[in-house]
């Protein structure tokens, strides 16, 4: 009899109203309180995303004029980078599943927890307050470069006011995630017992927490330069403009890494799970990614190859950039290694993950490229490297993300989605992608530059084709959006461990009970990935 | 009946240690917040030696070094007030943070009047004596406002703190066996205090 009470109760249902959410102080619904903004904020990046490739389908003005178009892709990059990308990973399903597979009811700093989600919404109002407030959105460009960003009329102070307190808010997450991962893993589990999401989302804290206040200080500067007409970084005032530069990108590139490191966390979980197979390199794969967030300290130079800066040290910079390289390859094939030989099932979420391995691989290699001082006299500030950062971040990250939402949907929600339709959303959307950013690589290789809104006739087709990819992604992302709501509304009650996972997540409930487990938690023999059934070798 | 099954290693219990941990690592980010502001200087000193060394004269290096006594003082007292309580004397640990609070606003108090004689100068940035000045001895009085500004704030939001954990030694909340609020609020008392160390010979000292 209680049994089966204490079953029925869950964390979804113990309270109702929205007090009960938005003072919740459960780790779970804060994971998804950030999943549900970031979701919407993501949305709105995607219209902006839209509407730029709508403009570019002809050359010349086709739907907004220059400023206009300024100040879209500066919002889109605002919106996507602070309020969806950064945080999107980590926050959401990091929040959700970091305590549950370390074998715990919640973060060690609960409110803080809380706290950082309010920050979130009031750096994301900030943002917003910019379409009414002051000279309308900042036209800057999210990289807001000075001198540039102190005297546009437009409202830079509040563009910069919202990613200081998003900072903040990204600050405190990692802190809370660094101390819960020390304080409160289950009896036995040492760190290197521990399920590789967690490691990965171990070593995105530590930038956050290590990088962040380099950008916060930073653009704390551009509005005291603003408000107080003092001049930092205007040369005009004796300030220097490459000083900017060189801060902005001391925390915006770790921030990369921020970005891509709990995806490549997903991406791990997710592979074994399909293969029903040990990953292969386990230690690899943990330390590597504290290999990239030390040594993604070090390469920010990389982004200012032509902004002028001595031969040596932009040699060394290149050095640093393409020693990264090393520890993601070594993901890679270890990736692929576990999947040798697997009882490889192919769902929804591996696909996800499969794609991610492959427009990552593009992603990475363009880098590479990027990186590379000759070649990037050339394709720097051209579609090359637009196209190159959206194969990381959307091709990379976003799938991932969209792999994370399918693959732990079952267990957030205790039901399951259409797995016919899920097949085609991720068609869709894996194919309406590339046709949307490959044309960019090769119109950048052209030398089409980037943040216009105009372009010269013999770069008209492919971007008709660019935009045309576009439609067929938002296709994608409409129907996979559709299908995960129908399936939350009225899908089939999942099963508690629908993939066979071993990871601790999979030993509870679904939807899990308020504190997550309503026994203690048995650690799988011989590490977080040794399947029973697994042949040996 | 409203059994519920609690974990060993849960997140809701008492952890002084993850408290002391957490705080840690917020006081290395702060100590990142200001270490921008220090390459700032560094680049600009290094770029305009003698125009930084000229402003520097306009600071009374007296009341600079007697705003260094009263912090130095000041983390002495938070110290001593974590021991009295660690040692069961809730009053006299409140004495010696009130004690604290006393020393932040004598701090303030010096400060007011150091900024009020540069405003009667003109050398806040936007004033008139300021727009004559070289572009270095700018750059200096910006970077002088800016990061005095900051740190003046800190020595609000510190003292906030304070007086938050004497309420709640008096509540009893904080007491000899949980006292980490305490010590958290004197680890980032010590970090006010550290900055200022750093501040002072910058902006007043070197010649």
């Amino acid at each position: 009899m209680t049994a089966i009470a204490t079953q029925q109760i869950n964390y979804l249902n113990v309270k109702k109203g929205i007090w009960s959410w938005i003072f919740t102080l459960d780790h779970k619904r804060i994971g998804l309180l950030y999943l549900y903004s970031i979701s919407t904020f993501f949305l709105v990046g995607v219209i902006l995303g839209v509407l730029m490739r709508l403009e570019l389908f002809n050359p010349g003005r086709d739907i907004m004029e220059a400023k206009t178009y300024n100040q879209v892709f500066t919002l889109h990059g605002v919106i996507m980078i602070f309020l969806f990308i950064i945080p999107s990973i980590p926050a959401a399903f990091g929040n959700f599943f970091l305590p549950i597979m370390l074998g715990t009811d919640d973060v060690s700093l609960p409110r803080l927890n809380l706290l950082s989600w309010w920050l979130y919404v009031i750096g994301a109002l900030f943002a917003l307050s910019t379409l009414v407030f002051g000279g309308g959105p900042a036209d800057t460009g999210w990289t807001f470069y000075a001198p540039y960003s102190v005297k546009t009329g437009t409202n830079v102070s509040m563009s910069v006011m919202a990613a200081f307190v998003l900072g903040f808010s990204s600050i405190l997450t990692g802190l809370n995630f660094i101390v819960t991962i020390h304080r409160l893993r289950t009896p036995g589990m040492t760190f290197n017992k521990m399920p590789l999401f967690a490691w990965a989302l171990y070593a995105t804290s530590w930038i956050q927490v290590l990088a962040t206040p380099i950008i916060g200080i930073t653009l704390l500067m551009i509005v005291v330069e603003r408000v107080f007409g003092i001049g930092l970084f205007d040369p005009s005032m004796g300030g220097d403009p490459i000083l900017y530069q060189h801060l902005f990108w001391i925390y915006s590139h770790p921030a990369v890494y921020i970005m891509a490191l709990p995806a490549m966390g997903v991406v791990s979980e997710i592979i074994p799970t399909f293969s029903q197979r040990t990953i292969f390199g386990y230690k690899p794969i943990a330390y590597s990614s504290m290999a990239i967030a030390f040594v993604g300290y070090f390469v920010w130079g990389h982004h200012m190859f032509t902004s002028g800066m001595s031969g040596s040290a932009a040699i060394i910079f290149s050095i640093l950039t393409f020693l990264v390289a090393i520890p993601t390859a070594i993901k890679v094939f270890n990736w692929l290694a576990t999947l040798y030989k697997g009882s490889i099932d192919i769902k929804v979420p591996l696909l996800f993950a499969l794609a991610f391995i492959f427009n990552f691989l593009i992603g990475g290699l363009t880098g590479l490229v990027v990186g590379a001082l000759a070649v990037d006299v050339h394709v720097h500030d051209t579609y090359f490297v637009v196209g190159h950062f959206h194969y990381v971040m959307f091709g990379g990250t976003g799938f991932a993300f969209f792999g994370a939402l399918h693959y732990w949907f079952p267990k957030i929600w205790g039901k399951m989605y259409n797995m016919t339709r899920a097949y085609v959303a991720f068609g869709l959307l894996f194919v309406g992608f590339n046709i949307l950013y490959f044309p960019m690589l090769i119109l950048g290789v052209m030398g089409m530059p980037r943040r216009y809104y105009d372009y010269l006739p013999q770069f008209h087709t492919l971007n008709q084709i660019s935009t045309i990819g576009s439609w067929i992604l938002v296709v994608g992302l409409l129907l996979m959006i559709y299908n995960l709501i129908a399936g939350y509304r009225k899908g089939p009650k999942a099963a508690g461990n629908p993939w066979h996972g071993i990871t601790l997540e999979w030993q509870t409930d679904s939807p899990p009970p308020l504190h997550n487990f309503d026994k203690m938690p048995e650690l799988p023999e011989g590490g977080p990935y040794n399947y029973p059934n697994a042949k040996s070798e | 009946m409203n059994h519920h099954f609690t974990l060993p290693n849960s997140g809701h219990n008492y952890d002084a240690k993850a408290s002391k941990m957490g705080m840690w690592l917020f006081l290395y980010t702060e100590l990142i917040l200001f270490g921008g502001l220090f390459l700032v200087y560094m680049v600009y000193r290094s770029l305009n030696q003698d125009a930084f060394l000229l402003a520097s004269f306009n600071l009374n290096v007296w009341m600079g070094t007697a705003n260094t006594i009263v912090l130095l003082t000041s983390s002495m007292t938070v110290a001593m007030a974590i021991s009295a309580l660690q040692k069961g004397d809730p009053k006299k640990s409140i004495f010696l943070l009130w004690m604290t609070i006393l020393a932040a606003l004598v701090f303030l108090v010096v400060k007011y009047f150091e900024w009020s004689a540069k405003f009667e100068h003109g050398l806040f940035p936007g004033m008139d004596h300021f727009n004559q000045l070289p572009n270095g001895e700018k750059l200096y009085f910006n970077l002088y406002f800016f990061m005095t500004g900051l740190h003046g704030l800190h020595v609000i939001v510190g003292g906030i703190f304070i007086v938050i954990v004497v309420f709640k030694i008096k509540s009893g909340k904080v007491n000899k066996d949980r006292y980490q609020l305490l010590e958290n609020s004197g680890l980032y008392w010590h970090l006010v205090d550290l900055i200022w160390i750093y501040l002072f010979p910058l902006f007043y000292l070197i010649h």
